[in-house]
């Protein structure tokens, strides 16, 4: 098992993984126990298959915008829900919450994800950066500024993923012409139809970056 | 979303044997298909075993083959140099599908056994055979302007969504599934099973089988390969119809060719008909026409989805025409 985050608090999550390990994977060893909660190990009685899942949160460290936080939840939270629910930071958008529509696009280790489709839990050793990090103190970042000069934008909901998407696509270095911003940008919608204005934006970034 | 735990893996044997302890257990790769499907309530694992952490992200090549690990993202693969001078078809199909976004996480392996789009099964309340085996299919009498129209039965319509995997059945992939003893290879076209009676088994994976690799082999066709999928709109949507197609053209003849649909069939689709209609024709549009109407002449058409028979030709004959012209070119 890689070295997952429970320590932190107490060495509180030492002690479960251990209990965890003797409850679920049997011979096999705690080696394959699970790292965070579960319901077949929580102690509901099989006479009772009704009780609710225990609670199975757990604590585990996300590593945000250059700092650590620790947080306690369940396995199934995903990463969008962490940062809102859990550390209040509310820049980055819930929109369909099924990966199509791209308003909670953030970057791990610098490249552009869908927050709603992966759990928090698969992201404890890695750097994630939401809208909240790109800016230098009061400075903000080229494609913030850019986005700002061309009017990327309507009602903003769409903006922070589509502001983090154009980094992580400046990132990948893929792009040139702006056909290929357009179908480099189509994971994500913008339903106010700014569209023309944000493949300026990015186009500008571009240049600047 | 059910409660589930999280376990996170470091070597194939420990993924396996995790899988084999706990039967309603998941394999987690890049998640952007499983957990949709948690948020839905289509699958409620008691345990997700997260399979990013096993070595499994390589890309490698020799003289015969470009082997891609399970774990290696999509783009990864689609934007690997040989993938993309080699296999061209690949990439593009690749590229043709989801978002950037999602292709940085979805992974070979995720990609290959990703579950159809078809609404009803999407939707724990409708009549579904492939999600709940014996409950009937709401598609047959319901909205199925995208459904198959090849390899159905009165079981299932439902399409396979997969671009890459139209691609990687073009190009003669073949799957490297390990259990807990050996690593035993199948051909893609082997892979994928036919639905029959029963919708709701797709493959020929056994419990706890772990896919760590797809093979391609290099041909005298790959290099000459393309993708084309026509969709209701230009980006980030699923195929209505889709072709693969490698050719091997000598003095305006074709020598071999291998195509496969998608988009239009309840797996990705190697299309032997029109492979045969080809084989030793001259490189012209009639000859593209008569291949894709041989094998389009099994089609069957739901209420909604007739369009898709003339669709699926068009887009066979535009894919096939384009790979001769790399031919020449
Ligand atoms: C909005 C949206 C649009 C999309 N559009 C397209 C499109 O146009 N074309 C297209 O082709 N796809 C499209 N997709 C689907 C996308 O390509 C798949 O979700 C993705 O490829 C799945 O890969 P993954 O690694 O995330 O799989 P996961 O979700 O992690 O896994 C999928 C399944 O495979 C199993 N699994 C994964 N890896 C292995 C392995 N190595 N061995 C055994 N079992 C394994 C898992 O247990 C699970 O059952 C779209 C998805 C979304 C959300
Ligand atoms: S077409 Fe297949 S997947 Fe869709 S409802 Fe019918 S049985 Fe289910």
């Amino acid at each position: 098992m890689d070295n997952f985050e429970e320590q932190g608090k107490g060495g509180e999550g030492v002690s479960r993984r251990g209990l965890l390990g003797a409850a679920i994977t049997g011979g096999a060893g705690a080696a394959l126990a699970p790292l965070l909660g579960n319901r077949a190990a929580a102690a509901v009685p099989a006479s009772s298959p009704s009780a609710p899942p225990a609670s199975s949160a757990a604590g585990m460290t996300l590593h945000v915008n250059g700092q650590a936080h620790w947080v306690e939840i369940e396995p199934r939270v995903t990463l969008v829900d962490a940062l809102r629910d859990h550390l209040g930071m509310y820049g980055t958008k819930k929109g369909c919450d099924h990966g199509q529509c791209g308003a909670c696009t953030v970057l791990i280790n610098g490249v552009r994800v869908n927050s709603c489709l992966t759990l928090a839990a698969m992201h404890t050793n890695e750097e994630i950066t939401t809208i909240e990090g790109l800016a230098d103190g009061d400075r903000l970042h080229p494609v913030q500024e850019a986005f700002i000069e061309h009017d990327g934008f309507q009602c903003g909901y769409c903006t922070p993923g589509q502001i983090c998407s154009a980094v992580g696509l400046i990132h990948e270095g893929h792009t040139k012409t702006d056909d290929q911003i357009r179908e480099g940008m189509a994971g994500n919608i913008c339903r106010c139809g700014a569209y023309s204005n944000i493949v300026d934006a990015v186009k500008k970034a571009m240049k600047v970056s | 979303m059910n409660d589930f735990s999280y376990s996170r893996p470091t070597t194939t044997t420990e993924a396996i044997q995790t899988l084999l302890s706990h039967p309603d257990a998941l394999y987690l790769a890049g998640g952007t298909n499983v957990i949709d499907h948690l948020k839905l309530g289509v699958v409620t694992p008691s345990q997700l075993v997260d399979i990013r952490h096993l070595g499994l992200d390589k890309i490698s090549t020799d003289a015969q083959s470009v082997t891609i690990g399970a774990g290696a993202t999509n783009s990864a693969a689609a934007y690997h140099h040989e993938i993309q001078t080699h296999f061209p078809a690949l990439a593009e199909a690749i590229l043709a599908g989801a978002s950037p976004q999602l292709r940085n996480v979805a992974t070979t392996g995720g990609n290959l056994l990703q579950k159809t789009r078809c609404t009803y099964f999407r939707d724990i309340h409708s009549a579904c055979n492939k999600r709940q085996p014996g409950s009937g299919c709401a598609a047959l009498e319901g909205f199925n302007r995208s459904h198959a129209i090849l390899g159905t039965s009165d079981a299932c319509i439902a399409t396979h969504p997969s671009d890459m995997a139209v691609a990687l059945t073009a190009l003669e992939a073949v799957i490297h599934i390990q259990d807990q003893s050996v690593v035993r290879t199948v051909p893609i076209e082997a892979f994928y099973v036919s639905y029959g009676e029963d919708p709701a088994k797709e493959n020929v994976l056994k419990p706890g089988d772990l896919i760590v690799a797809i093979e391609i082999p290099r041909t005298a066709w790959a290099g000459h390969s393309r993708y084309v999928k026509a969709r209701d709109r230009s980006s980030y949507e699923f195929a209505l119809a889709s072709a693969a197609v490698a050719v091997d053209v000598d003095a305006g003849k074709i020598r071999n060719c291998r195509i496969a649909l998608g988009g239009v069939a309840t797996k990705p689709w190697r299309a032997h008909a029109a492979e045969a209609a080809l084989v030793g024709q001259s490189a012209t549009p009639v000859a593209f026409r008569a291949a894709a109407e041989a094998e389009l002449a099994s089609a069957k058409a739901q209420k909604e989805n007739g369009f898709k028979i003339e669709l699926c030709k068009r887009v066979m004959v535009k894919a096939l025409q384009e790979a001769a012209e790399m031919r020449r070119a």
